[in-house]
């Protein structure tokens, strides 16, 4: 048993914490969440970080790591709340195209050339599995409606999650092909963009997949990732609000010498710290594709997106009416942890999936 | 990061659990076992913590000129799941193995330890803790119990409260003042008082579920020899703070396992119990929260792997016990209302009554949860020291 990082992950997630610090502060964060969005031309520099192929082994053109150390650079961007698709691209889209063994499009991905994203949710917004969303696939061309598609306007390639009479099924299109058209919804949280993307008869190339298991596999490595995301950025949405109850001042005392403000971010800091150690073990679940993966992916999102969102509440409320201006980060910490919250299934559903794992064996 | 088991580890686990498939006590954990009572139920823990010891399982990782076995710390994390899981009886030294025996390994004196630790392990002493006061409960270092030193020695006179095992101990850990003319944490000290000398009387109280598993010590002139002071007279705050930072640290492992038992008997009851013609395990809401108490039981246990893993690197139990024991008590007060809920009308038969469901076991365990969030600490004190300790908040008081 060793349940600690090793001494190269933390100096990974060190690194990961550094760069973020230098090229993403919360000001920057700011012009690219007001503003026009993430520049895809700041892409390429995460390539040559290596961090696209983070887990890919090194013969396919990765690192060679594996997805626990994908998850330490996944936290740290959420706890930056990054604004670039690497949960597109790198969490669902790059494993989607080595699940399909997509060989060409992978080196184009881990050069940092391509961006890809991937499409799952229809028009109901939901993230199933099995049945994967319906799409109509006909005679080599692709046909039906993406929602919540990240990134949508930095991609140049769409892997598309859907459900055929045939079964589970994944594609790819280059976004700007014949037959493709595609939006960026406004979404409120400006730091992950979503979009929808409709396709009418559009070529695309169908990927070998397992069925139903590879979709798992892709939809465990995104549970797991956005539960890091969560907890990176509840942890520091705890720490803004340290930051300000030790030297905001009122009766006389910094404000968080008393017992109804220090209390409520002592249980913040438990409920982001129980839900990074149900994170960890999901990432080492997901890793390894342990028995439990599934439902460890599950419990760890639902229980990191609730913890966050609820961090980012109490951050809010012990601010004050600084914390609900927009001029104050911490609103854009509350959104991505919405985002996050809301993406891949709200803690009710995916609980729901783990009574059904817990209660109803097969 | 590997959350499996050695070859060593597992070696050692699958060993433990045979033996102890092969050695718990006749009829126990079967419907309709009885523990004896009264002083057999003494005899009958004294010699199964004696049986432990011998088959090696007590003292893991303590050194071995006092009976231990110096193993690897997770083989102790190893031990303290297995006999959760197996529902085994505890050892008779709760208090001595986690409370007394590690300050003494820490703070004591080498005559102590010679004198104090093998029985502690064999379960031939039993020690209870003389810390709370009527008037001392959460504010610890207000405490009056006076301790005047005369030649040789100390004399104490005063009351404790809230003391397990009390009532069947040989040795107290006890703190008591002997100065007040400063600072209340300054003028305190750390004794072991022996339980069977002149002046100490004990009167056990009942508690909410009706049991009488804690007491009074009542102390009127008690001679404490000078050599049974642990660390310097004056420097009592210090050592008991070694005391209270080791029974948070090793509460985790032994109360995740039984909690992890806990629930999958939960789940059982949720399966078994009808209301309105179906199960209770097939209505949604129940499912959501027998999903989330899964999780929570799940969320501490890889909370104190992780904890156990800064406890290996640094050698201290450190802050991180408040979060587990914290999360730990406010679960099994979940944990246990639910199972109320599931009974539905049934709840409000306790045991003895033949109606009652599971002979009223849930309605003992959900009272008694209610100590949870008071004993060791309670939850208030708790996320002071998360606030202040670990968040570095300003102090409130």
């Amino acid at each position: 048993m060793d349940f600690a990082f090793s001494e190269e992950q933390e100096m990974l997630r060190a690194s990961a914490r550094e760069l973020m610090n230098d090229r993403y502060p919360p000001e920057r964060v700011a012009a690219i969440a007001d503003g026009g969005g993430f520049d895809r031309e700041e892409w390429p520099a995460i390539a040559g970080l290596g961090w696209i192929g983070i887990s890919v082994p090194e013969e396919q053109g990765g690192a060679g790591l594996g997805f626990l150390e994908e998850l330490v650079i996944v936290e740290e961007l959420g706890r930056a709340l990054y604004p670039g698709p690497f949960l597109s691209t790198v969490v669902l889209g790059l494993e989607a195209l080595r699940l399909g063994r997509a060989e060409e499009l992978i080196s184009d991905i881990l050069s940092g050339k391509r961006i890809a994203t991937v499409g799952w949710a229809g028009e109901d917004g939901r993230f199933d599995v099995d049945p994967a969303p319906k799409v109509s696939w006909d005679d080599e061309r692709l046909s039906g409606v993406k929602l919540f598609v990240p990134d949508i306007g930095v991609s140049d390639l769409l892997v598309i999650v859907g459900g055929t009479a045939q079964g589970a099924g994944l594609w790819t299109v280059d976004r700007d092909a014949e037959g493709v058209t595609w939006r960026e919804l406004p979404t409120v949280d400006g730091t992950r963009r979503q979009g929808e993307v409709t396709l009418r008869e559009a070529r695309a190339t169908a990927l070998h997949i397992d069925g139903p298991a590879s979709l798992e596999r892709l939809r465990d490595r995104a549970l797991a990732a956005l539960a890091a995301e969560a907890v990176g950025l509840g942890s520091r949405a705890i720490e803004l609000a340290l930051d300000h109850t030790r030297t905001r001042e009122q009766f006389g005392k910094p404000i968080g010498a008393f017992q109804a403000v220090a209390h409520q971010l002592a249980q913040a800091f438990l409920e982001v710290e129980t839900a990074r150690s149900l994170c960890y073990w999901a990432g080492w679940a997901v890793a390894e594709g342990t028995p439990e993966a599934s439902t460890a992916a599950a419990a760890a999102k639902a229980r990191a997106a609730e913890a966050a969102v609820a961090a980012c509440e109490r951050a809010i409320q012990t601010h004050g009416g600084i914390g609900f201006t927009w001029e104050h980060p911490l609103h854009r910490y509350y959104k991505r942890a919405l985002g996050i919250a809301a993406t891949f299934g709200w803690g009710d559903s995916l609980r729901a999936r783990v009574a059904a794992d817990l209660l109803d064996p097969p | 990061m590997d959350f499996r088991d050695t070859a060593e580890e597992a070696r050692f686990r699958s060993a433990l659990r045979r033996w102890l498939q092969e050695n718990l006590p006749e009829g126990w954990g079967s419907p309709g076992y009885q523990e004896p009572e009264g002083e057999a139920r003494v005899e009958f823990y004294r010699d199964w913590s004696r049986r432990l010891y011998e088959a090696g399982y007590v003292g893991l990782h303590w050194p071995k000129r006092y009976g231990g076995h110096e193993a690897p710390l997770t083989f102790q994390a190893i031990l303290l799941e297995e006999v959760g899981r197996a529902e085994a009886p505890e050892h008779i030294g709760v208090i001595g193995l986690g409370m007394a025996g590690p300050t003494i390994l820490a703070r004591g004196t080498e005559e102590q330890k010679e004198r104090f630790l093998r029985k502690i392990l064999t379960g031939e002493e039993v020690w209870c803790q003389g810390f709370s006061e009527p008037g001392a409960g959460s504010d610890l270092a207000s405490l009056q119990t006076k301790a005047v030193q005369t030649d040789g020695g100390f004399v104490v006179t005063g009351q404790k409260v809230w003391s397990s095992f009390a009532h069947i101990a040989d040795w107290s850990i006890l703190v008591a003042r002997s100065d007040d003319s400063g600072d209340k944490h300054a003028g305190l000290t750390y004794f072991l008082m022996d339980m069977h000398a002149p002046g100490v009387e004990v009167r056990p109280l009942r508690q909410i579920t009706g049991d009488a598993e804690f007491n009074e010590i009542f102390m009127d002139s008690v001679k404490i020899p000078a050599d049974r002071v642990v660390g310097e007279v004056g420097d009592g705050w210090s050592v008991a703070i070694t005391t209270l930072m080791n029974e948070r640290a090793n509460l985790g492992f032994a109360l995740t396992s039984r909690l992890d038992v806990a629930f999958r008997k939960l789940v059982t009851l949720a399966k078994a119990t009808g209301t309105n013609g179906t199960r209770a395990a097939d209505d949604p809401l129940v499912r959501d929260r027998l999903a989330s108490l899964w999780t929570d039981v799940q969320a501490l246990r890889f909370t104190n792997y992780r904890a156990f893993s800064s406890f290996l690197r640094t050698g201290v139990p450190g802050p991180e016990g408040s979060v587990a024991k914290l999360f730990w008590s406010e679960t099994n007060q979940r944990l246990t209302k639910t199972a109320l809920q599931i009974e539905g009308a049934f709840a409000m038969l306790g045991t003895g009554s033949d109606r009652a469901v599971e002979g009223g076991r849930w309605q003992n365990l959900q009272l008694r949860s209610r100590g949870n969030t008071i004993e060791a600490g309670t939850s208030e004190i708790l996320r002071n020291i998360i606030a202040e300790r670990v968040l570095g908040l300003p102090k409130s008081r």
